[in-house]
């Protein structure tokens, strides 16, 4: 399923994960988002952003118990947990916003 | 034939040791092992990681494997802790024989010498080598 953005069409797997993590752009981003029927707010860019920075930083996209540790420790508990995590993205947080960020699914994700 | 669950392993904890032989690239054992380290996180098991032989370059600082095509992928193991596996190994021998030191690694290890870390391996209920 390519999205095309900007006239460009970029190429995804067949479960809409970018084949080229190098393409993202902010607004690849927000067509992911829009086919994935999530209306992007600064609490959802912040996550997408924040994994970006995980995977920068590790080279994986991190489980999602990972995940929620992880912004647990940056942005405190009100925003490091499953619940919060789970309204931003109802489709599983680590799935939908490490597509949305434009990263690989999930090592671990079974 | 019994009827009881083949994976009954419910509140089991078993300990598992992933032990890694060879150079990091040229071969695909390194990269999978540590993705099958990270999935086996998710199971909540007692999880430790070996490096011995040429193993050892896995975690060495400074790959560029660019060159070769491949992702440098060594960054993966300095999330190890954030999935609560904090225990890695060098074995001693492995790590001197290859004029390496504890302060070559990406990630803070444990060097033992062999003898210890076949005192380690043999506790283990499984043992994951590639």
């Amino acid at each position: 399923m390519p999205y095309t953005v900007n006239g460009n069409t970029i190429e995804t797997d067949e479960e809409g994960y970018l084949m080229d993590l190098s393409l993202w752009t902010q607004d690849i981003a927000a067509a992911i988002a829009a086919a994935e029927n999530v209306d992007m707010t600064d609490e959802h860019w912040q996550v997408v952003n924040f994994l970006r920075e995980y995977y920068n930083e590790y080279q994986i996209a991190p489980a999602i118990r990972v995940l929620t540790k992880a912004m647990k420790e940056k942005f405190g508990a009100e925003k490091g947990n499953n619940k919060y995590l789970y309204d931003l993205f109802p489709y599983g947080p680590a799935k939908q916003a490490c597509k949305i960020a434009g990263l690989p699914k999930p090592t671990g994700c079974v | 034939m019994s009827e009881e669950p083949v994976f009954d392993t419910q509140g089991v904890v078993r300990k598992f040791m992933f032990v890694n032989r060879k150079a990091p690239y040229g071969t695909i054992y390194a990269l999978e092992i540590l993705e099958s380290v990270l999935i086996s996180a998710a199971f909540e098991q007692d999880i430790s990681v070996a490096f011995l032989d040429d193993g050892v370059f896995q975690i060495k600082k400074g790959h560029d494997p660019k060159d070769l095509g491949m992702k440098n992928f060594s960054p993966t193991y300095r999330a190890l802790g954030g999935y609560d596996i904090e225990k890695l190994y060098v074995e001693k021998e492995s790590m001197e024989a290859r004029g390496l030191g504890p302060d070559d690694f990406v990630v803070k290890v444990q060097v033992v010498p062999a003898a210890e870390l076949s005192k380690l391996m043999a506790e283990q209920d499984v043992l994951i080598t590639g």
